[in-house]
């Protein structure tokens, strides 16, 4: 009963980091059109800042208390967001869809090394901030404490997002200028305002994943291709550029992948595919994709 | 600027003006071994070999790219899987003969393709390219995984082979055979590769690859079944990618997962954009260049990626035509302002 | 026998009708002019007959035959080609090879890799003639991107006529060229049809093209057929006249 608990709970977290990664790619691509290659780097990116910052930190402070620097990977990679959407991307918005890709692949080596450069080749941990959280009871077994803060951040997210996106004005004019862009800058909405909002959330987003996952995982290079990577699954299941797919795909992937671990750990990620194949060959939009 | 445009529409004759261009190279490439014993350094016979062996590499990526509209993130499977085949006939079945390993390669690399193939040229664009880059790194944790098979990250070594059925054997000087005999076998290959790669894409076929690159709607309402035509290109594709794979194993010495890891990938990406994707041999002067580039500037900077990625952000910001393509633009210009 | 034949074709997009249970019949050797204003279905009904759309119920016959479940490759193989109201061409291929290519994968040499394209007399013989009885010969080694829209749209035509269909559709072949290039460009085009027999669907918003060229005129109205007949027949139609003119007027 409680491996059965251990394993949910898992699924949860592990779907929760995924919603937060596939979400921010699926809101880019939705407002924009776009796909960034680099998306899984700016995952990385709000990782190693805030395992950096949690580093900083540690002994002048709480332990548990360190969790108010979660935020900090989430503003870094938003940052990055703002500032590589009008240098870099907007310049191929008009271009053939390759310029696109290859800008984007440009960016993720980029980044892969900037990331070496700040921090060094070596893995970055936050494990303390993970560890003052303890750990409970189910039954009996012991279960980290954290791992609940993860989950939660998961659900607070889903729900503000699909508040900001479906409830406020904002969300409105993000979704107008995702159906119709001409039409509503027509209608006096500020595109480019609107699209730099649109990838800062999304960066945003990725940042927020990394920085929440890490004190359980560590920050390490190549985590941001592993992470596109399995983002990518997440929206093939759950169909490119809606959040509710995203949600879906999430979960759905989070169960996949924890079964996977558990009986057949050396093909994992060949389960993970065979899965995406199969949704791929028998709906190809995806779950909630558009056509 | 009224040029007439009226074509001749009797058969072309031979592409004389073509070997013009082509003749000094070949010349040039045929004599390189005895220029580099001159300077008693055959290390740039090896490392040019290497720029060969990525120029086939590139023209089998380019034929997806360039001809077809396809960009593949994922290359290094094709070339892994031809290098590891290599490997495996040497771990598992002692083989030494390189026409077998050849066989093998060239065999292994169309069954992957097949398999990735068929998935993947049901989707376009970013779709494709993803799902090309996924499903590399799928056999590069395979690869990783089943370390007890494929060697790990040591990798497994690949001794140097025997040539033409046996009658060319290793002499005791391995740099001595890599420099010379096996210098001359990769470059018989490569011309092959290239005459074939350009049949190829001056075929009726090649031209219904560029129409589905053109205009995929126009081209299935003109009776070419995309999707079909598609898969077969990117066989054809992962076949010199596999085969040009085969042919680094035995040079490298040693094959390790890091010929299927992501980066490598994109280093094919890099150099057939560095040469100029939308002309034929653009990918192979990429090839070679990014080869040199490669060995002398690793030695230089950690930060190789960034290197990288800052070029090729560059590159298409500002040369998308890359050195080719804007080479003989300029060049144009050049004779119409004389 | 009617060439074509549907019944009761009907599209569906979201609540709207875009195709209302239509009975459309064309007969061999006839250039029928297909009308109506924006949204009447025209061009849906060329989508579902050139295979680009799938039915939701209904069937299409050509020649006999149930092509509704056929594949656009099927169909092209059964002798039906069109054009496009926005050119598509293959931009970087050359007029000549923009042509070369249907002759190609009409002779099925399209699956050939083993040969230069350049080296087929046949094809490049016929691909020129076909070029100069559109009067495009003089463009035949430039790049389609380069061409001007008349020279296009004649190409875009040229490409289905290479085909050698049986029905030939082309969708508003003289839209987004000048008033002065549409009759010469429609002169051109009929011709061709006439001297090679292919039977025609031409969709048109200009009237003074329809009633010139065409042997039958039918009306399409918000989905479905409102009316079928000869050029004075339609002109004198009532019914037609109050609703294309009262909507729209493309004259």
């Amino acid at each position: 009963m409680e491996t059965l608990i251990i394993h949910l709970l898992n699924s949860l977290l592990y779907a929760s980091v995924l919603f937060l990664i596939a979400g921010g790619l699926s809101l880019i691509y939705g407002v924009m059109g776009i796909v960034n290659l680099a998306h899984g780097n700016l995952y990385a990116l709000g990782a190693y800042a805030t395992a950096w910052a949690v580093g900083r930190m540690f002994g002048s402070v709480p332990d548990v208390a360190l969790f108010v620097f979660l935020p900090a990977g989430a503003l870094v990679a938003g940052a990055a967001g703002a500032i590589l959407e009008p240098t870099l991307l907007r310049p191929f918005y008009r271009r053939a869809e390759e310029y696109q890709l290859l800008v984007t692949f440009g960016l993720l080596l980029i980044l892969d090394d900037v990331m070496r450069f700040l921090w060094g080749p070596y893995p970055l941990s936050a494990s303390a901030l993970y560890e003052s959280f303890g750990s409970f009871p189910i039954f009996d077994s012991i279960y980290p404490t954290y791992n609940l803060l993860v989950i939660a951040v998961g659900v607070a997210a889903a729900a503000f997002l699909w508040a900001f996106v479906y409830k406020t004005k904002f969300g409105v004019i993000l979704r107008a200028t995702s159906q119709d862009k001409r039409m509503a800058s027509a209608l006096g909405v500020n595109v480019n305002k609107v699209y730099i909002q649109a990838f800062t959330i999304g960066c945003a987003m990725a940042g927020l994943a990394g920085a929440i996952i890490v004190p359980s995982q560590g920050a390490v290079l190549g985590m941001g291709v592993d992470a596109l990577i399995l983002a990518f699954v997440v929206v093939v299941i759950g169909g490119l550029g809606s959040l509710e797919g995203a949600l879906v795909g999430a979960l759905i992937t989070g169960f996949v992948r924890e079964a996977g671990i558990t009986f057949f750990p050396e093909i994992e990620l060949a389960v993970l595919y065979l899965i995406a194949a199969v949704v791929l060959l028998v709906r190809p939009a995806g779950l909630f994709g558009r056509a | 600027m009224n040029q007439n445009h009226t074509l001749n529409t009797s058969i072309p004759r031979f592409p004389w003006k073509v070997l013009g261009y082509a003749g000094p190279v070949v010349v040039l490439l045929l004599v390189v071994p005895f220029v580099a014993d001159y300077v008693k350094d055959p290390y740039q016979t090896i490392l040019l070999s290497y720029g060969l062996i990525m120029g086939i590499a590139a023209l089998g990526f380019n034929l997806l790219l360039g001809y077809t509209g396809l960009l593949s993130f994922g290359h290094s499977a094709y070339f892994g899987m031809g290098a590891y085949a290599v490997a495996f006939s040497v771990k598992y079945l002692h083989v030494t003969s390189m026409e077998v390993f050849l066989a093998g390669g060239l065999v292994a690399t169309v069954v992957v393709s097949a398999l990735f193939g068929f998935v993947c040229v049901r989707y376009t664009r970013i779709f494709f390219g993803i799902l090309t880059l996924a499903l590399s790194q799928v056999l590069w944790s395979l690869a990783f995984k089943f370390f007890w098979v494929t060697g790990g990250t040591d990798g497994l070594r690949v001794p140097t082979p025997t040539l033409l059925g046996g009658m060319i054997k290793t002499s005791q000087d391995k740099v001595i055979f890599l420099s010379h005999a096996y210098y001359y076998y990769v470059l018989i290959i490569f011309f092959g590769c290239v005459a074939v790669m350009w049949v190829i894409v001056n075929s009726p076929f090649g031209k219904a690859l560029q129409a589905i690159r053109d205009n995929e709607i126009r081209a299935e309402f003109v009776g070419v079944q995309v999707r079909k035509y598609r898969f077969v290109a990117f066989l054809i594709s992962g076949a010199f990618t596999g085969l040009a794979g085969a042919l680094w194993a035995p040079l490298n010495g040693l094959t390790t997962p890091d010929i299927l890891y992501w980066p490598f990938s994109g280093e094919i990406v890099f150099l057939t954009v560095l040469g100029g994707f939308r002309t034929f041999a653009g990918p192979i002067i990429g090839a070679v260049v990014f080869n040199y580039l490669k060995t002398y500037a690793v030695g230089y900077t950690v930060y190789w990626q960034l290197l990288l990625g800052a070029v090729l952000v560059t590159l298409v910001l500002s040369m998308p035509l890359g050195i080719l393509g804007t080479v003989s633009r300029l060049w144009l210009k050049l004779r119409k302002s004389r | 026998m009617s060439l074509l034949s549907t019944q009761r074709l009907t599209k569906y997009f979201g609540d709207t009708h875009a195709v209302d249970h239509v009975d459309f019949t064309v007969a061999q050797g006839e250039l029928l002019a297909l009308i109506g204003s924006n949204g009447a279905g025209k061009t849906t009904l060329v989508n579902l007959i050139s295979g680009l759309l799938r039915p939701d119920s209904g069937r299409i016959v050509f020649r006999g035959t149930d092509v509704t479940s056929q594949s656009v490759y099927g169909r092209i193989r059964a002798g039906i080609a069109r054009s496009f109201q926005l050119v598509n061409l293959f931009d970087q291929l050359t007029t000549l090879d923009n042509v070369a290519l249907a002759i190609f994968s009409r002779e099925g040499k399209t699956r050939n890799f083993a040969y230069l394209a350049d080296h087929d007399p046949k094809v490049r013989q016929e691909a020129k003639e076909v070029l100069q009885q559109f009067g495009l010969e003089n463009k035949a080694g430039m790049l389609a991107g380069g061409l001007a829209q008349g020279e296009r749209k004649l190409l875009d035509v040229a490409v289905a006529v290479a085909l050698r269909p049986k029905l030939l559709l082309l969708d508003e072949p003289t839209s987004g060229v000048s008033t002065r290039e549409k009759a010469p460009i429609m002169d051109i085009i009929t011709a061709i049809v006439r001297s090679e027999h292919i039977t025609a669907v031409i969709i048109e918003h200009d009237m003074d093209v329809v009633f010139k060229y065409s042997d039958r005129i039918v009306v399409m109205h918000q989905g479905t057929i409102l009316a079928d007949g000869t050029p004075d027949e339609i002109r004198t139609n009532d019914q037609v006249i109050t609703t294309l003119i009262g909507t729209q007027a493309s004259v």
